[in-house]
């Protein structure tokens, strides 16, 4: 691995002016698992190293107002811990608890899988269909944005020079509302997603859909909103018609690479079989709370 | 660059190094305190040999900078068996025939520790997809599994349950 | 002497622990990476980008101006040895090849082919240096897959390579090393009167063994010439012998220490670093380590071969074959050399057939060379044969057990490469399979059942063992056997048996090259019978020695001792009236009997007996997916005598995991430059532990009167047959019938979506 400097500041306002201050690359260090690899591999050489989980707050999840709010370092294993969180948002955290193995679930952050940036992480899917915002620490102080609107393209995000993720807030969840999170993967686990989906919704007393947001992962250069699928559930129950629209909706919204991990052709129909099954998960579970 | 100091905590001990910021936990470990026994089989976190245990959870020694140790609590292989006692994982991995080469036996000893340490009841799919990341080529895992229920079993008895 | 009588031993057969067990559970144990040397540098080597490409030049002028570079080796620093063929590892080497495998010269050949190699005070500096050596390439067109590289207008790897075993000789040169036959009977009688004739195509992707420890050795070349070198391997005696031709020294002046191995699979029965290491040590003249990362792993070391099969199967309707015809395609990688010939013998060995005709032919192309993989070759074309019999089988709606039964090689069967069967157990694991309540299991909706056997034939081999008793009656066993899988305690186990002590009160060392006579690698499935064999010999000397020394010190003649139980014992009334002695008590006297009590035999051991193997698959595919999940799995397998039956399940089961991978999801994928896109454990996808169920390993035991116990090898067979029982277990769920590896999701689904209408399970 190439020479790098480290620093490990103990306050929002000090890793805000180290990163501002950086000369050359410098890279956020929550749980590393996505960093030491690209690190060890010479895909990146950075010169700096940030880590950000000395800094009170990025470690930890309160309940704020309507919000569950997630320090950006957490670890999926704090996640999976959480029974309000696991309650309110099952989806989330299967999404989380899916990315790699336990000693992964160690270290890896929601924020690190957001701005790595690759259109395949796990747990970005469900954020994004539970209308997540993240907040950012930055020069010009702290913003609040969509989690949507962080990942730009592969590789690529939204944030500025000098700013960084301090924590995610995600509303809790309306009465009738649960979402679910479905990945295809060729193994059982180890494997990036091939498909992710990530499916939110709200029903009435009588269980049909008022609310819907189905996200998909892997198969396009970001994470999509498929609007035509959450209009394919809106206002329907979960009958064959409202799954064969969806299916239909969530194929057509596919623009995928063929690559080691799967072709075109497969990932679109995967697509479609990941929308259907998520979505039967959040209908069954929303309509039980 | 200077090197960093870091205090810690390694199997119980204080212990001081130093460090380039690049290294990992893993060469540290290896390289600067002589404590071999994690092992390095894939270097991006897939293959779980080198796993340790940092502030209670496991974690991918290889994925981890030798400097994020500072102020941490740190077991490896060497730290799990009390003295000359082994560990019912160890006693039951020798038990069972659970290791052939035994190069993925160090990751796996970590990580089932850590497994009964939280759940000293797993289900076999607990249990196999608890330790996904270990990999091993050469038992095809059904010993592995069998050594870990078995020792779970002794830690119930042992603690009363 | 023989102890074939089960009920007679005391040690042999039971489970105790392994005697290097405790230091690899507590991490004490010491792997190829694990050694340190005192003013020890890192190495690191340069690898080649490109498929096939002339390298013009090196410039390593700007990587010897970091602080801390000690030495860089290019080819130039190796003997330009003239082609000789080497018989050394486990199957076909030329030592030419391997000089050039292990450093390119002129070209390279593959993506991952090593150029050059640094050796300095810190990996950091390796590292930055290897970064700044130049290389200049003229980059040439590449082939990648075996049929392409076959065609006539295909890049030519090697211009010196003219196909060998082919009439008129070859004038031009090709990709085609070598094309070999066997034949057996009359091909076209056979087939005239056959009454059904099945004939498909099958092809499998190159795997890789997938040890978890990458290669790994620390070389020290002495001043005085001498060299120790320190590494993870197959076998001492192969990493001396490459390292001696390579470097041209003599062998003597190599000494050649086992680390514990990581495991190997037959992957490392070749050398890959230890010559660049012992060249890096030469030049700098202080101890070099050479580690690879994973990624060297795939990039730079040997798969086993991917290849087509052709299979022609003709049969009566009772389901009696009369007719078999096998044509197979071996990718060798950059180097001559796949496992083609193994696959030509154990293809259809299985079988009592009279008219059967194979052609292999052993083709290079621009990936790395080829290195053994669990029985060489017989994986590949057995998935071939077993999913074409599965095939006939349900052509002729005869159930698959049934089929092979009825055509079942047994004693007296004369294979198809020539050796007449004797003492096997073929039929033995059919019936067991049919009979175990696994196979009565009933099955649901898109869930199905597959059947294939295995058969590989097994090595012997040179080995050597020396059995010492210690003064307080312990004994120490020494063997030139590197230990893979638990092979200290088998070779414990019959010492003690044959000497009638404790297992705990033996112990067994891996000797280095100066320490124990010489003993072929670790492979063939050859370790626990031929140098099982030699340290039973050794024992039985041992206790000769033990009653003669017992009759000293009684004054009597030895054949007037008897020895059991670990004593010795007077004969009988006539011997004289004595109190037993025993061993620790004849051992603390030896000093004063003759000398210490010690015994080394070396053997060239024959006699391996064949083994076979039929499995059960189930599985449940996901049609939407395409996914495959192994339900369960039974492994019935003739092991001959179990001597230490749980290492011996282990071996059933990991080679079930490693076929079940080979099946499922490993393969190798290249971009269209010829660089391999997934060279790690991401996206080499090897199964993980939840990906398998409990592996059921029956054995069954048809002893090997060959030898002392009736042990036969058991390492290799249960790789032979997963991949055709996963795959007749695919079409029997759902009908869909895969004849190109890896079974993966998105082929699955696709072959499920011609499906028109989907068929069921019944249909």
């Amino acid at each position: 691995m190439p020479r790098v400097n480290y620093e490990a500041p103990t306050s929002v306002e000090d890793a805000v002016k180290i990163l501002a201050g950086a000369s050359g690359m410098a890279k956020v260090l929550s749980g590393g698992t996505d960093l030491l690899v690209q690190l060890r591999s010479g895909r990146i050489k950075p010169d700096l190293i940030v880590d950000t989980k000395r800094i009170p707050g990025l470690i930890g999840i309160r309940e704020e107002g309507g919000f569950f709010v997630i320090g950006a370092a957490s670890p999926g294993v704090m996640l999976s811990g959480h029974a309000g969180l696991e309650h309110a948002w099952p989806g989330i955290v299967e999404g989380a608890d899916l990315i790699g193995s336990t000693q992964i679930q160690g270290r890896a952050s929601l924020a690190g899988n957001l701005c790595n940036a690759s259109p395949a992480a796990d747990s970005v899917p469900a954020v994004i269909a539970a209308r997540s915002t993240v907040v950012i620490a930055g020069p010009g102080g702290r913003r609040e944005a969509p989690a949507e609107a962080i990942c730009t393209g592969p590789g690529r995000t939204s944030l500025e020079k000098g700013e960084f993720i301090v924590e995610f807030k995600i509303p809790k969840p309306k009465p009738h509302q649960c979402d679910a999170y479905l990945r295809f993967i060729p193994r059982t686990e180890m494997d990036i997603a091939v498909v992710g989906c990530g499916t939110n919704v709200t029903l009435d007393a009588g269980g049909t859909c008022v609310d819907a947001r189905v996200v998909l992962g892997a198969v396009a250069p970001t994470t999509v909103i498929v609007e035509d699928a959450a209009k394919a559930l809106i206002g329907h129950k979960l009958d064959e018609a409202t799954l064969a629209a969806l299916d239909k909706a969530a194929q057509a919204a596919c623009k995928p690479i063929s690559d080691k991990r799967g072709t075109i052709e497969y990932r679109t129909k995967v697509a479609g079989v990941l929308a259907r099954r998520t979505a039967a998960i959040a209908f069954e579970r929303a309509a039980a709370r | 660059m200077s090197k960093h100091h870091v205090t810690t905590t390694i199997n119980g001990e204080p212990m001081e190094y130093l460090c380039e910021a690049q290294q990992s936990m893993l060469d540290v470990l290896r390289d600067e305190l002589g404590l071999t026994g994690s092992k390095e089989g894939c270097s991006s976190g897939d293959c779980g040999a080198c796993t340790i245990i940092c502030d209670g959870d496991i974690v991918c020694s290889c994925l981890m900078l030798g400097v994020e140790a500072e102020g941490r609590a740190i077991t490896t292989i060497e730290g799990i068996a009390d003295g000359d006692k082994l560990h019912p994982v160890q006693q039951k991995f020798l038990e069972h025939a659970a290791l052939q080469c035994g190069f993925c036996t160090p990751g796996y000893i970590v990580a089932a520790k850590a497994l009964l340490d939280q759940n000293l009841n797993p289900t076999e799919e607990e249990a196999r997809y608890w330790l996904a990341g270990n990999l091993c080529r050469c038992t095809g895992y059904d010993k592995i599994l069998r050594a870990v229920m078995d020792a779970a079993e002794v830690m119930r008895a042992e603690a009363g349950k | 002497m023989s102890y074939l009588d089960k009920e007679a031993l005391k040690v042999v057969g039971t489970r105790p622990i392994r005697p290097d067990g405790v230091d690899k559970v507590i991490g004490r144990a010491s792997f190829g990476a694990d050694y340190t040397m005192p003013g020890m540098l890192w190495g690191k080597v340069k690898r080649s980008p490109h498929a096939h490409a002339r390298i013009l030049k090196i410039d390593t002028s700007k990587a010897e101006k970091v602080p801390g570079v000690r030495a860089i080796v290019t080819a130039a620093d190796f003997p330009d040895i003239p082609s000789e063929e080497a018989f050394i590892g486990e199957g076909p080497m030329n030592f030419r090849d391997l000089s050039r495998n292990c450093m390119a010269r002129d070209k390279v050949l593959y993506d991952g082919h090593a150029v050059a190699a640094v050796a300095a005070t810190s990996n950091a500096a390796a590292e930055e240096a290897v970064d700044l050596i130049e290389v200049e390439y003229e980059v040439l067109p590449h082939v990648i897959d075996v049929e392409a590289a076959m065609a006539a207008d295909a890049p030519v790897l090697h211009d010196d390579m003219f196909t060998q075993g082919v009439e008129p000789k070859a004038t031009k040169p090709s990709n085609v090393a070598k094309v070999i036959t066997f034949t057996k009977g009359d091909i076209a009688r056979g087939f005239a009167e056959a009454e059904v004739v099945i004939e498909r195509k099958y092809t499998t992707q190159p795997v890789h063994q997938a040890y978890i420890e990458p290669h790994a050795c620390v070389v020290a070349y002495g001043n005085d010439t001498q060299t120790t070198i320190w590494s993870s391997s197959q076998g001492q005696f192969m990493v001396r012998a490459y390292c001696a031709k390579l470097l041209g020294v003599d062998m003597a002046n190599i000494r050649a220490v086992p680390a514990e191995i990581g495991g190997g699979f037959g992957g490392k029965t070749l050398v890959y670093l230890e010559p660049v290491a012992m060249a890096l040590s030469k030049k700098c003249g202080r101890p070099v380590k050479l580690v690879m990362s994973r990624e060297e792993v795939f990039r730079g070391t040997g798969p086993t071969s991917g290849g087509t099969i052709e299979v022609k199967i003709g049969a009566k309707k009772s389901g009696r074959i009369v007719a078999a015809e096998l044509v197979l395609k071996y990718q060798a990688g950059a180097f001559a050399g796949s496992p083609v010939g193994p696959g030509c013998m154990c293809a259809f060995a299985m079988y009592d057939l009279d008219n059967v005709h194979i052609t292999g032919y052993d083709v290079v192309s621009n990936r790395p060379k080829v290195a053994a993989y669990r029985a060489p070759g017989a994986p590949i074309s057995s998935f071939g044969v077993e999913s074409c019999i599965d095939e006939l089988a349900r052509e002729l709606g005869i159930d698959p057990l049934a089929l092979r039964e009825m055509n079942a090689a047994r004693d007296g069967t004369k294979t198809p490469y020539g050796p007449t069967l004797t003492n096997v157990g073929y039929l033995q694991t059919v019936e067991a399979a049919r009979n175990h309540p696994n196979n009565q299991i009933p099955l649901g909706p898109n869930q199905g059942r597959g059947i294939a056997s295995g058969f590989w034939f097994n090595i012997g081999g040179e080995s050597s063992a020396a059995v010492h008793v210690n003064e307080d009656g312990t004994v120490a066993v020494v063997e030139g056997n590197p230990d893979i899988g638990g092979s200290r305690a088998s070779m414990a186990m019959m010492a003690a048996e044959v000497i009638g002590i404790p297992y705990e009160k033996v112990r067994p060392v891996v000797g280095d090259t100066a320490s124990i006579g010489f003993t072929f690698l670790t492979g063939g499935s050859r370790v626990t019978f031929a140098t099982g064999m030699a340290v039973t010999q050794a024992a039985e000397k041992v206790v000769e020695q033990l009653k003669s020394r017992a009759a000293a010190i009684w004054d009597i003649s030895a054949e007037a001792v008897e020895w059991r139980d670990g004593k010795a014992f007077p004969a009988g009334a006539n011997a004289g009236s004595f109190e037993p002695l025993s061993l620790a008590e004849i051992a603390v006297k030896s000093g004063r009997t003759g000398g210490p009590i010690t015994a080394e035999v070396s053997i060239n051991a024959q006699g391996a007996g064949p083994g076979f193997a039929t499995h059960i698959c189930d599985v449940e595919v996901d049609r939407e997916t395409g996914h495959v999940k192994i339900l369960r799995y039974t492994a019935v397998q003739d092991v001959g005598r179990a001597i230490h039956p749980s290492y011996v399940e282990g071996q059933i089961q990991g080679g079930v995991a490693q076929g079940v991978g080979w099946a499922l999801n490993e393969e190798y994928i290249y971009d269209k430059d010829g660089r391999l896109e997934n060279a790690g454990f991401l996206d080499y996808r090897i199964p993980v532990m939840s990906d398998m169920p409990m592996i059921d390993a029956v054995m069954v035991e048809v002893p090997n009167p060959r030898h002392p116990f009736g042990a036969r090898g058991v390492g290799e067979v249960p790789i032979v047959p997963p991949m055709a029982a996963v795959a007749n277990a695919i079409a029997d769920a759902v009908g869909a019938r895969m004849r190109d590896l890896p079974m993966s999701p998105p082929k699955l689904r696709a072959e499920l979506d011609e499906q028109d209408p989907p068929r069921m399970a019944a249909e």
